[in-house]
């Protein structure tokens, strides 16, 4: 929260991001962000024109035909028509403009969100551990619909406000200094006025905004412990701490609001003053004949002092809004200048046939894996994709300099089931984290079939490494797509056979629609044991040589676990198996077992012996301390 | 809609409506400027008349200055009366969340609710204002402006009404054309949404089963989708501009035309003239703000439907006339209980539950996962009603209970269960909050938590992190008995809540139980035969009805399931 907090601060205005979102722009819309820029000068230039025809029109073509017993209407039609292809042509610009406008700024968020996501699904699991969901997803949502606003809306009134400003300011100084030192002169009064309100709207903003985590952490406490409150009739206490910080954000609100909402009647007001300035100034003078000024001659410097007044203020009021879609956008591209994973690896995995006694690689599915190890010296090995996996003398730290496993070695021949037992915190999660190269290992080295694993492509790598999670993560879909999730060409009875495996079968045939019945949300309609019967039927039907399976079993009641466990162990059948398990029926089979305290291995051997030894095992397993 | 959204304006209502009075006060007079000056140009300055240009021109000055009061005025009761709005909407909102029933909160994802008392919450808010600001405002500006034109000359303004029908055809072809797009788009949007929070919670199995790619694909479909039917629905919403522009520049070249002959054959003069292009800038200046404010809407609907959607769901839980406040003792009944989350009578969690227990029995219950364990100890605090039959607690149906006195008197420890940001302290003081240390000592001792708390450095003021994620999962548990004990129940239910603590302590706290509050009646879940085995009676639940009842001696014999369990276990265990 607090993270969250400093970068919602009332945020500067960073010309870096702005550059580079202009840039961004117009790097994939070069031809139609120049095409809006003409349009958006077209657009201004005409404003300005019509306004300063009027007086043309007036003066010139109407004035001197007053009285006149038989008027020639001709130049003044002529003039009429003068206007109306000024006009035409401000209509059109504008119209192409806004047009041209929506499928640039659409398709710059469609780019913007399809890189970040593709930028995302290549950062390292590190990015997602130290990012909370919230965050990250809020650039997909808030960041982007302000920056949504900014391109459609802040850039090109941006533009033509600055355009207008200019080309009006030169029309004036053309149709009368005097005037013109007026509309300054109130001009600068205004903005020191702006710079005033703006500066105490600020001071409030940053409080509402910390009242706005506030409440927003409050409730997103409390609605997830609902229940738990209910339970314990504290709803009444709930609403009171509710009212008090809801009370305080809604005081926040109200001032930071309060000076927001004066600026726009200021301005408006001050742009009535000043044009009631310019009538008697320029009144005066036409009577007093000073400067040659006429009527036709107000009366277009009065519009012009209003198109003057309009972009002002609109940039004024822009500048909140501009400056938080900049940092919103600031945020995107800090998510896209994330260092994704790394990965140079060069050993692929690949089907291989023998024929003629000699193995061969082959883009048929065959059954059979090898790594390809392409050598140094141009040769090239195929090594049989076994499942043999040797951690020696490992150490790890997720920060630097703080190391959280120490000089773990261990050897797993394929078949073997290697279990991991220690409290949270030991390290036994991390060590799973190393084998498929989520993170990196700071000292040691991991060999698969004898290869380096670093040595090897990291989705080669992870397509071969089952993988049940403690967290079972299903997506929107049918249990079939949730099955088949790794291969989507998967046969109907390659799902049923994965489900049988893994006894998911029973229950989902017992749902509405079988394997067609549709997973919404977080699955929260299936109950934990069946959502990770889910997650090892995914496992099963992906059939790697190599499983990690993290306290895969830690929810599911003993009797269906008992279901499981003879699932689990066909599915074990021939493959080298990881299990981190709090529960000690799950282990004991287990050829080794690693008993991790701290990051360190402390005891090792099978059931067994760890029994015999009367050590930590022992008294784990006799219930003397806790696992968790 | 309106009126449900509307209840929560009260306090505000003065200022919401004092709001659009100012605003319209100081719209007035805006209006009033162009008229004023068309005096000032014609009896001022074209017949050289210093008073007249002074007067109207001190006039002007104080219409402006009034102008801005009025205005400041406003802007202040606008934001007073939209932020007082949404505190009002986020309160009643969140206490009627409060008065929800589980099965109401099942309803509702977290998440949902999350963004409704924020989001939801600011594009109402957002709206509101305008609404109460702009959406008088313009209209006003637009009214005046056209009768003040009316004013100056009828002839001459009969040219605004011209455009109005074209302008009308324009306008509901936009809104009609546009409105469904943008609608599907905003489920697209929550489509999206759902991909990337998936993608980013499951992150993990992504990776590792190296389906980046089918995410991608996935992700770039529905970013499409949007891509198409935003880019469809803003290019309608863009013809907005043009079409007022096009209406405006025809007003103006019309008046031009007309006024400028007018003007020639004496029947207008200039400064009237100018006023009306003033007056028809102004229109135009109030259309574009208006469509502004539609589209506002438009969007604010969606908002405002949802955050309805939570403000009229109502308790499902219906209370009896009786409101009984004293519950004798801790003895449970059920009678041919049937229960069905979803009120379906082919999908029955419980089917025809008998069971009678007496007060100060420690009860065990087992069962596979979805045998409906859980469910058929909800019915007891009435966290759930039971859909057929009675429920009662010391010979009383639990619906004529006072719910609170009842929650009181029958604690529970929830399986998925939370410990909230706080002290140790204030987090067991949800069970009593007038507890005494020593009372909290006591039930911590209880649910041997009290060792493992003396050991952390800050002892019974440790604070404890948002969800409990600095204790370990068998300390969680232990701290949540402690809290449901400081109750001091007449029935303490335990559902699977001793999982990750190891079986020494587990028995150690089934002792302590049978020692220090042997009155209460326990009802303990478990899915170790170990925690269930000493219990008084024993019930097997299988698929949802009670496959069989008895003490542990009697179930070895007589049952099947039973027995599977226990030895399933002990092979394991011995």
């Amino acid at each position: 929260m607090e993270d969250k907090l400093n970068k919602r601060q009332r945020p500067k205005l960073d010309m870096n991001i702005l550059k580079r979102l202009v840039s961004y722009i117009s790097k994939n819309y070069k031809k139609r962000f120049i095409l809006v820029f003409i349009c958006v000068i077209l657009t201004s230039v005409s404003m300005v024109a019509g306004s300063l025809y009027l007086q043309v029109l007036i003066d010139d073509y109407i004035t001197p035909l007053i009285g006149t017993s038989n008027p020639n209407f001709g130049p003044f039609i002529g003039a009429i028509g003068v206007m109306i292809v000024i006009y035409s042509v401000g209509t059109l610009a504008g119209f192409i403009q806004s047009r041209v406008m929506v499928d640039i700024t659409q398709g710059t968020l469609k780019l913007i969100r399809d890189e970040m996501f593709v930028k995302m699904q290549r950062l390292p699991i590190k990015f997602f551990d130290t990012h909370t969901h919230g965050d990250i997803m809020s650039r997909y949502t808030n960041d982007t619909d302000t920056l949504s606003q900014m391109i459609s809306q802040s850039i090109p009134q941006l533009i033509s406000s600055a355009i207008t400003i200019v080309a009006v300011f030169v029309a004036m100084i053309v149709t009368n200094r005097y005037l013109t030192a007026v509309v300054i002169l109130s001009l600068a009064f205004m903005l020191s006025i702006t710079k005033n309100i703006a500066s105490k709207s600020a001071k409030y903003f940053i409080k509402q905004q910390e009242s706005v985590g506030k409440v927003n952490g409050y409730i997103e406490e409390m609605i997830n412990g609902q229940k738990v409150i209910k339970v314990f009739c504290h709803e009444e206490i709930t609403k009171e701490n509710f009212d008090k910080i809801n009370d305080e954000l809604c005081e926040n609100a109200y001032n930071a609001n309060k000076y927001a909402s004066i600026l726009m009647p200021t301005l408006g007001a001050l742009g009535n003053v000043q044009y009631s300035i310019i009538a008697i100034v320029g009144g005066l003078f036409a009577v007093y004949g000073i400067g040659n000024i006429t009527v036709g001659l107000i009366v277009s410097f009065l519009q012009l002092s209003k198109t003057f007044i309009r972009p002002i203020s609109q940039i004024s009021q822009q500048l909140n809004s501009v400056a938080m879609a900049l940092a919103g956008a600031g945020r995107i591209f800090n998510l896209m200048d994330e260092e994704p994973e790394k990965d140079d690896g060069y050993v692929t995995l690949v089907n291989i046939k023998h024929e003629n006694g000699k193995v061969v690689e082959t883009k048929e599915k065959t059954d059979m894996w090898a790594w390809k190890h392409p050598h140094s010296d141009g040769t090239l090995e195929y090594v049989e994709l076994k499942g043999h996996i040797e951690l020696n003398n490992v150490d790890f730290g997720y920060e630097e300099n703080k190391l959280v496993l120490h000089d773990i070695s261990i050897y797993a021949k394929p078949g073997q089931k290697i279990a991991f037992v220690g409290a949270t915190g030991a390290g036994k999660t991390t060590i799973t984290n190393l084998l498929n190269r989520f993170y990196d290992i700071e000292d040691g080295k991991i060999r698969y079939d004898g290869i380096n694993i670093n040595k090897i492509k990291k989705d080669d790598l992870r397509l071969s490494l089952g993988m049940v999670l403690q967290d079972t993560n299903l997506f929107t879909g049918t249990i079939k797509d949730n099955i088949k999730y790794s291969d989507d060409l998967a046969s109907d009875e390659d799902v049923i056979k994965a489900a049988k495996l893994a006894n998911a079968h029973d229950f989902i045939m017992r749902l509405p629609d079988g394997y067609d019945t549709v997973i919404k949300g977080d699955g929260s309609s299936l109950s934990q044991g069946q959502r990770q019967l889910l997650s090892i039927a995914r496992a099963a039907l992906n059939d790697p040589p190599v499983m990690i399976l993290d306290e895969a079993t830690s929810s599911i009641d003993t009797r269906t676990e008992k279901i499981v466990q003879d699932g689990m162990d066909k599915l074990m059948e021939g493959r080298t198996v990881f299990v981190i398990a709090h529960r000690l029926s799950t282990v004991r089979n287990s050829k080794a077992i690693i008993v991790l305290d701290h990051g360190r291995i402390i005891e090792r051997g099978n059931h067994e012996d760890l029994i015999a030894e009367k050590g930590t095992y022992y008294q784990l397993y006799t219930g003397a301390f806790e696992l968790e | 809609m309106i009126k449900t959204l509307a209840k929560s304006i009260r306090e505000y209502k003065k200022a919401t409506i004092l709001t659009p009075i100012l605003v319209s006060i100081e719209s007035i007079i805006d209006v009033l400027i162009p008229f004023i000056m068309a005096f000032l140009i014609d009896e001022g300055i074209n017949q050289g008349n210093r008073e007249k240009i002074i007067f109207y021109g001190i006039l002007l000055l104080i219409c402006a200055f009034l102008a801005m009061i009025f205005g400041i005025l406003a802007g202040r009761c606008a934001a007073k009366a939209s932020t007082g709005f949404a505190k009002n909407l986020r309160k009643d909102m969140f206490y009627n969340v409060q008065s929800y029933s589980f099965a109401n909160i099942d309803k509702f994802s977290p998440a949902s609710i999350i963004t409704r008392h924020t989001t939801d919450i600011n594009n109402v808010q957002m709206a509101f204002q305008m609404i109460i600001r702009i959406a008088f405002r313009s209209p006003i500006m637009l009214i005046f402006s056209l009768i003040m034109a009316f004013l100056i000359n009828v002839k001459v303004a009969l040219i605004f009404l011209a455009v109005v029908p074209f302008l009308a055809v324009g306008l509901y072809f936009i809104a009609t054309k546009a409105h469904p797009i943008f609608e599907r788009v905003f489920k697209t949007y929550d489509k999206l949404n759902n991909i990337t929070q998936e993608n980013i919670k499951g992150i993990r199995v992504v990776k590792s089963y190296v389906t980046e790619e089918k995410e991608i694909n996935k992700f770039f479909k529905v970013s499409d989708e949007i891509y198409k039917d935003f880019t469809k629905a803003e290019k309608i919403v863009a013809l907005n501009n043009p079409l007022m522009q096009i209406s405006i520049n025809t007003v103006i070249v019309l008046l031009s035309l007309i006024g400028g002959k007018m003007i020639i054959s004496n029947n207008l003069t200039t400064g009237e003239l100018t006023s009306m292009i003033s007056y028809a800038m102004q229109i135009l200046t109030s259309l574009m703000m208006l469509s502004i404010i539609l589209v506002m809407i438009m969007i604010s609907r969606a908002s405002a439907e949802r955050i309805v959607e939570i403000l009229e769901e109502e308790s499902s839980l219906k209370n009896n006339e009786k409101q009984i406040k004293e519950i004798k003792d801790g003895s449970i009944e059920f009678i041919n209980v049937d229960f069905s989350y979803v009120d379906d009578d082919n999908k029955t969690c419980l089917k025809d539950i008998n069971l009678k227990i007496n007060s100060g029995e420690t009860i065990g219950i087992i069962g596979g996962t979805g045998s409906s364990k859980s469910t058929l100890v909800q019915l007891i605090p009435r966290l759930y009603d039971a859909t057929k039959g009675e429920v009662k607690v010391a010979g009383i149906n639990v619906k004529d209970y006072d719910i609170e006195s009842l929650r009181n008197e029958v604690a529970m420890v929830l399986q998925k269960n939370v410990l909230f940001s706080g002290t140790i302290k204030e987090n067991l003081r949800w069970g009593n909050p007038k507890a005494t240390d020593e009372e909290i000592i006591r039930a911590c001792k209880l649910a041997c938590a009290d060792e493992f708390i003396e050991n952390f450095p800050d002892k019974y003021d440790t604070y404890i992190e948002e969800g409990g994620t600095n204790v370990s999962g068998g300390q969680k548990q232990r701290l949540c008995i402690a809290r449901a004990i400081l109750k001091k129940p007449k029935i303490l239910i335990l559902d699977d809540s001793t999982s990750a603590v190891d079986t020494k302590t587990d028995s150690a706290i089934r002792k302590a139980f049978k020692e220090e509050i042997p009155n209460t009646t326990k009802i303990i879940i478990a899915q170790r035969v170990s925690s269930v085995e000493d219990a008084d009676k024993i019930i097997v639940l299988d698929g949802g009805k009670i496959n069989g009842m008895g003490s542990h001696d009697e179930l070895m014999k007589n049952n099947e399931i039973y027995k599977d369990v226990y030895e399933s276990q002990m092979k394991v265990e011995s």
